[in-house]
């Protein structure tokens, strides 16, 4: 992919959910922190996957991207205008423009609504965009885009399979010709067979109308084939960021490298040689995460230095020279 | 190998008599398993995986369900006419299983420790303390860290690899020879899959139990098992080794799954896809359940379907053309 403009930059993003105790007059006890200082780019065209375990703050940084939550500090600049601070009219049009497709097709569909209601509903709010008297054309028109049958316009979504509710989704996210569409975990509740024929899909359409994803899975696999770039996330943190080969065939991060290797493979010969990094433990609770650096607990190379110092996601020129935020960056090959 | 398998299902058919009509869910699947290996039952959603384990474990519901035919042998004993309070005496004991989703698997009103005691008073007549320090030991072998005070913690109060190891815990408490593990790390995150399987693999090992891993994971199933059986549309469509598998798919439906699955080891370019969807159960296609979706599919797969064709090394495979598509004729 050829580097072109960006288009979204996300600067220092925090988002600390308070804990709260107490009946009537509820007290702050503590704060999750969910987002805590992250920031990448993503360029016109490009996709970015983001991937992490259970309770990094993958999701959390989705909905700051879509503007569903508010940051508790930082920024996120869409063409140069940092979307927190849009309202009125400037708002709707951030609306327009970063849409999302979400995990469950079974739940983030309305059963009440056909699939022409579904698609179109986006244009009851932006008129602009199509005219009353197009409508059933442009939700046709989508449909067709996305492989499905035109005339089940009238069809509920509980008369299509998943694969094909999760096209409905995407047409729904289409509707308002967006640049940006954030993409969480859009493939994980689907069957094997399915996946492929879904990821394809989004491929066939960023290459039609010059989208940008940005690809929030934890399937690496998955993110591997369709990413351009990839951060992976721990506990609310990007610890490592670079393309999708600096990522998978030369990761310095010893978390990324443990995320690899443990992965199982489709190839029941490369059992044997493959390397084996296991991790002790479950991930700490973000609530009160480890001094330093947040992997140090589970972490093989720790030292003291780890628990005083946070390392900084910097380039790291003795290893591949992409960002990592490990004191002790050093490839390792670690996918067979 | 002696004259017969540990656990062996023979040519099973199970229906769901529902409102709208029957559903043929699982349509003559035999299988065996042998003490101390791995076979892997793999297929998608609907494809049956989970009912003939069910049926094996005896936790099918009936109604709705119905085994129309067929023989579920343990230790030579057919399972299926057996009495209920002798079929009791090995549910659980002699066959065990683990289930997906730990949590709602786990009452979460009572400490895990009291669960995993349960099944050893009831059945062994166990004192409560005996039975408590029996889960304890348990608990250690699950390699559950501070197993002494956590044994009086709630379900809740575990993070969902240790759930799943609770789980594991309560099915070792009886020393089963056979453990069903039905999508034992589907919910978790990688790592902790990774710990489960190693687990599952060591524990299988030392107990010499023969376990069914039931998965849609291509990946694990290549990490862990000896055997692989791909289902599709309630059918075994291929049998065999992994390794033959992997290496040379007889069944165009394997064939597809194998070659649709992005890989860690290469960004690759568009993937392959296995066009259409799986078939309805109450409508099942004519001749092969695979052709409307199969890419070499002829006349003759619309019109019979195929038998289960040895391809010697005990390989099967349930496709007209199978010796074709292993000589990479078609």
């Amino acid at each position: 992919m050829a580097a072109s403009e960006t288009i979204l930059q996300v600067e220092n993003l925090v988002k600390h959910f308070p804990i709260r105790q107490g009946i009537m007059f509820k007290r702050q006890i503590g704060e999750v922190k969910a987002v805590d200082g992250v920031s990448f780019e993503l360029h016109r065209g490009e996709t970015l996957g983001i991937v992490g375990e259970s309770g990094c703050g993958k999701s959390t940084l989705a909905k700051l991207l879509m503007r569903l939550e508010t940051p508790t500090a930082g920024r996120a600049k869409l063409n140069g205008r940092d979307i927190f601070k849009m309202s009125g009219a400037e708002l709707r049009k951030l609306r327009r423009n970063v849409q999302m497709v979400m995990q469950d097709p079974y739940t983030s569909l309305n059963p009440r609504m056909t699939v022409g209601d579904i698609i179109g509903e986006p244009y009851e709010i932006h008129t602009e965009v199509a005219p009353k008297g197009d409508r059933q054309r442009r939700v046709q028109e989508l449909l067709e885009l996305v492989g499905l049958n035109p005339e089940h316009i009238n069809r509920y979504p509980h008369q299509f399979s998943g694969g094909q509710r999760q096209r409905i989704g995407i047409a729904r996210a289409l509707a308002l010709r967006p640049e940006v569409i954030v993409c969480d975990e859009p493939v994980s509740a689907l069957d094997v067979s399915i996946q492929a024929q879904v990821i394809n899909l989004l491929e066939k359409l960023q290459d039609e109308f010059r989208l940008s994803y940005i690809f929030i899975a934890h399937d690496l696999s998955v993110v591997r084939h369709i990413s351009d770039r990839v951060g992976v996330m721990y506990l609310g943190k990007l610890v490592e960021v670079g393309t999708e080969d600096e990522i998978y065939s030369r990761p310095t991060h010893p978390y990324t490298q443990a995320l690899l290797s443990a992965v199982p493979m489709p190839d029941p010969d490369a059992r044997a040689h493959r390397d084996v990094i296991r991790l002790e433990g479950d991930v700490p609770s973000p609530a009160n995460p480890p001094s330093g650096c947040r992997f140090r607990t589970r972490c093989w190379k720790a030292q003291e230095k780890c628990a005083i110092e946070e390392p900084p996601l910097i380039l790291r020129p003795a290893a591949d020279n992409h960002p990592s935020a490990c004191h002790f960056a050093e490839q390792r090959h670690v996918v067979a | 190998m002696t004259d017969h398998h540990l656990l062996e299902v023979d040519n099973l058919f199970v229906e769901f008599h529902t409102r709208d009509g029957v559903a043929k869910v699982i349509n003559g699947v035999s299988y065996y398993l042998d003490a101390g290996e791995t076979l892997a039952v793999l297929g998608e959603s609907g494809s049956g995986k989970s009912v003939t384990a069910q049926a094996i474990m005896g936790i099918l519901d009936i109604p709705p369900g119905k085994i129309a035919s067929g023989r579920i042998l343990y230790k030579g004993q057919d399972l299926l006419k057996m009495p209920k309070d002798e079929r009791r005496k090995i549910r659980g004991a002699e066959i065990a299983m683990i289930f997906q989703d730990a949590l709602s698997a786990l009452n979460p009103v009572f400490t895990v420790g009291h669960q995993i005691a349960e099944t050893l008073r009831r059945r062994l007549g166990m004192s409560k303390a005996d039975a408590t320090k029996k889960a304890v030991e348990l608990m250690e072998q699950v390699k559950i860290p501070g197993a002494r005070t956590r044994v009086k913690d709630y379900p809740h109060q575990f993070s969902g690899g240790m759930r799943q190891r609770v789980m594991i815990a309560m099915a070792l408490a009886m020393d089963p020879k056979v453990l069903i593990a039905d999508e034992p790390t589907t919910a978790l995150d990688v790592t902790v899959q990774a710990q489960i399987m190693d687990l599952l693999a060591e524990l299988r090992r030392d107990l010499n139990m023969g376990m069914i891993l039931i998965t849609h994971d291509l990946g694990v199933v290549a990490d862990v098992a000896d055997r692989i059986a791909v289902m599709y549309a309630g059918r075994i469509v291929e049998h065999a080794d992994v390794h033959s598998l992997y290496k040379n798919p007889a069944h165009p439906y394997s064939k597809g799954l194998l070659e649709s699955i992005p890989r860690l080891d290469d960004k690759g370019t568009a993937l392959a896809t296995i066009k259409g969807l799986p078939p309805n159960l109450m409508r099942p296609p004519s001749g092969c359940a695979f052709h409307p979706r199969c890419k070499y599919a002829q006349e003759i797969c619309v019109t019979t379907t195929p038998p289960l064709l040895e391809l010697g090394m005990e390989r099967t495979s349930a496709c007209h053309f199978a010796k074709e598509l292993l000589d990479g004729r078609i």
